[in-house]
């Protein structure tokens, strides 16, 4: 081997030992997914003897009115807890974007929900919603008011699961808002300052239009990460009342491993992921497409500042 | 900044940061403080602050490491020992190993052009956003049937190096970006290989990222649950896989539930004070720097 050839190869051998583990870790088994998706099989069969039956999954699951109920209590989830996320978190950060002392013991606090796991985070809230020995119930009947079936109630248990992801991911957003806040180019606000905007102008027009290309890969970021929530639910209520709190990726777990349909299973599996790449492509215009107004925004900023040196 | 400072005093922003500290970290410290009671105080209608702590939900818990057999134990249940050891050798070993390959694939996506370069760092952010739900199935057939790993922790172990490696790639890349190249060059200069620039120079200038990446890898298969219930076995269970194979159950034990809960979320919350400040860099490097 000459030297040149060497010099070829040598991205890829520190790229390959990753890549075959992805491959066969990852890619392999979505393929496998895919081709699973269109057996009828189940856990007792080796994957060979199953039956082949094309796109009869997909399309039962299409007809499926359950199916489309955990559909929607997905997207249902999804789009509430990150919308309520966004706006705490970033309003927060706004509040609190403060040279301030102990700011870093406090930030310490605000991370460790994010830190612990999904089990025990269930496991918490389960404990605290629980009826009788619960505190919120407790407290409210201390109070002489009436006790809340939290999980047992259909539309109280897609509400109290709602508040236990917004208390463990709520700090994701408003520590990335922190961090965008606190990175934003100062000529821009002093630029606005000078001009005499008021704080809640600098926010509107100033501070949130240059945070949009962080918030917008913040909020990207969540939803996947909401979509992948599983366990706090499977603790809490493990999908019921009904299928109140049913979300897809429950769903995919309960329909492989209670009702043992693999391939049923696979194919919901693929709807998801469907689903993901389609919010990804849409989030990833929105991204070009805002760019341009944030370039605009960070040259007006500049041009001001240096307007404003000028004149002095 | 000036403008700011007389807003400091303003009471109702010390009112909103109590308020804050109170939420995020009250329900750990209610878990903590439940812990150490007995069942009955738990379940007592009258909550209270004040109860005699007991250790006792500890060890019933991790009797098996005991150098003295409890009074108040029948029998001694070897579960969660064994899940604690599982949980402790799976999540080290795939955080070591995601290590050393994500951060050799980060280096090679970031300073070397390549045919495929682009591709390689497309499809690591895409792989990223896969659910551990959707590899559920794929995983159990393959690992079962075809590679022979069902109910074994390297099984594990191995799905969880593949998860970890797209976050890790990407949040690295960040980190590799900002070393000076000056002073690879140096080191190639002086003769060294690229993958002598590569550990002796280019590793302990990230050292920051490397510790962020740890522990968010380390967070992930200490924590996860779904894919380790699917290809574990009586021996290889984890400790999330305990904790929610033992709430199944109808009646709750909730003082043994809180305590292993508790010892599940230690490791994660110790990181979280001494590394703070690594864990913020982490987050942000890719979201904000990116």
């Amino acid at each position: 081997m000459n030297i040149q050839a060497a010099n070829r190869l040598t991205p890829y051998m520190f790229l390959a030992p990753a890549a075959a583990v992805m491959v066969i870790a990852l890619l392999y088994p979505i393929g496998y997914m895919v081709y699973a998706s269109f057996l009828d099989w189940n856990p007792s069969q080796r994957i060979g003897e199953a039956d082949f039956i094309g796109l009869r999954n997909y399309i039962n699951l299409w007809n499926s009115d359950s199916f489309w109920e955990s559909f929607w209590v997905t997207i249902r989830f999804a789009a509430l807890v990150v919308s309520i996320e966004m706006v705490i978190g970033v309003g927060l950060a706004l509040l609190l974007d403060r040279k301030l002392r102990g700011m870093s013991v406090l930030r310490t606090i605000f991370i460790l929900p994010m830190m612990i796991a999904p089990i025990v985070v269930g496991l918490m809230w389960r404990y605290m919603y629980h009826p009788q020995v619960g505190v919120f119930n407790r407290w409210l009947s201390d109070l002489g008011l009436p006790t809340i079936p939290f999980l047992s109630d259909s539309t109280w248990a897609f509400t109290s699961v709602v508040i236990a992801d917004i208390w463990q991911w709520t700090p994701f957003i408003f520590i990335l808002a922190l961090a965008a806040l606190q990175s934003l180019p100062s000529s821009a606000l002093e630029a606005a300052r000078v001009d005499g905007a008021t704080g809640w102008q600098q926010i509107i027009h100033i501070k949130l239009p240059l945070m949009m290309p962080v918030l917008i890969v913040t909020c990207l970021l969540r939803l996947i990460d909401a979509f992948k929530v599983l366990e706090v639910i499977l603790v809490m209520t493990n999908g019921g009342p009904g299928l109140s709190t049913e979300i897809l990726a429950l769903r995919i777990s309960r329909t492989a491993s209670e009702f043992r349909q693999l391939g049923e299973a696979a194919a919901m599996s693929n709807y998801l992921l469907m689903l993901l790449m389609i919010i990804t492509a849409i989030m990833f215009i929105y991204t070009k497409l805002n760019d341009a107004r944030v370039a605009r925004i960070k040259a007006a900023g500049a041009k001001a500042a240096q307007a404003e040196e000028e004149a002095v | 900044m000036a403008v700011r400072d007389d807003d400091k005093a303003h009471p109702g922003f010390y009112v909103l940061l109590i308020c804050l500290v109170f939420m995020s970290a009250g329900p750990i410290a209610l878990m903590l403080m439940n812990s150490f009671k007995l069942n009955v105080d738990i379940t007592s209608p009258t909550a209270s602050l004040f109860f005699m702590p007991t250790l006792q939900n500890y060890e019933t818990a991790l009797c098996e490491f005991l150098p003295y057999e409890p009074e108040h134990l029948r029998r001694c249940d070897p579960t969660f020992g064994r899940a604690l050891v599982n949980s402790l050798i799976i999540s080290l070993v795939s955080t070591g190993l995601t290590l050393i390959l994500g951060c050799m694939a980060a280096y090679a996506i970031v300073r070397f052009r390549f045919m495929g370069r682009d591709s390689a760092s497309l499809t690591t952010l895409i792989m990223r956003m896969v659910p551990p739900a959707v590899l559920l199935v794929p995983v159990f057939g393959i690992w079962n049937e075809q590679f022979g790993l069902g109910g074994t922790r390297s099984g594990i172990i191995l799905v969880y190096v593949a998860m970890n490696l797209p976050f890790v790639i990407w949040i690295l890349q960040s980190f590799i970006v900002q070393v000076p190249i000056q002073l690879e060059e140096a080191a190639r200069i002086d003769g060294a290989g690229p993958f002598r620039v590569f550990f002796l120079v280019v590793l302990p200038l990230i050292q920051p990222g490397l510790a962020a990446a740890a522990i968010f890898t380390f967070r992930v298969a200490w924590n996860e649950f779904l894919l380790a219930n699917a290809l574990s076995d009586r021996n290889s269970r984890t400790v999330p896989v305990t904790i929610v194979n033992s709430i199944t159950e109808f009646n709750i034990d909730w003082g043994v539930i809180m305590a292993t809960g508790m010892l599940l979320a230690i490791p994660p919350i110790l990181f979280t004070f001494f590394a703070s400040r690594q864990i913020i860099t982490g987050m942000t490097a890719g979201a904000v720097k990116g």
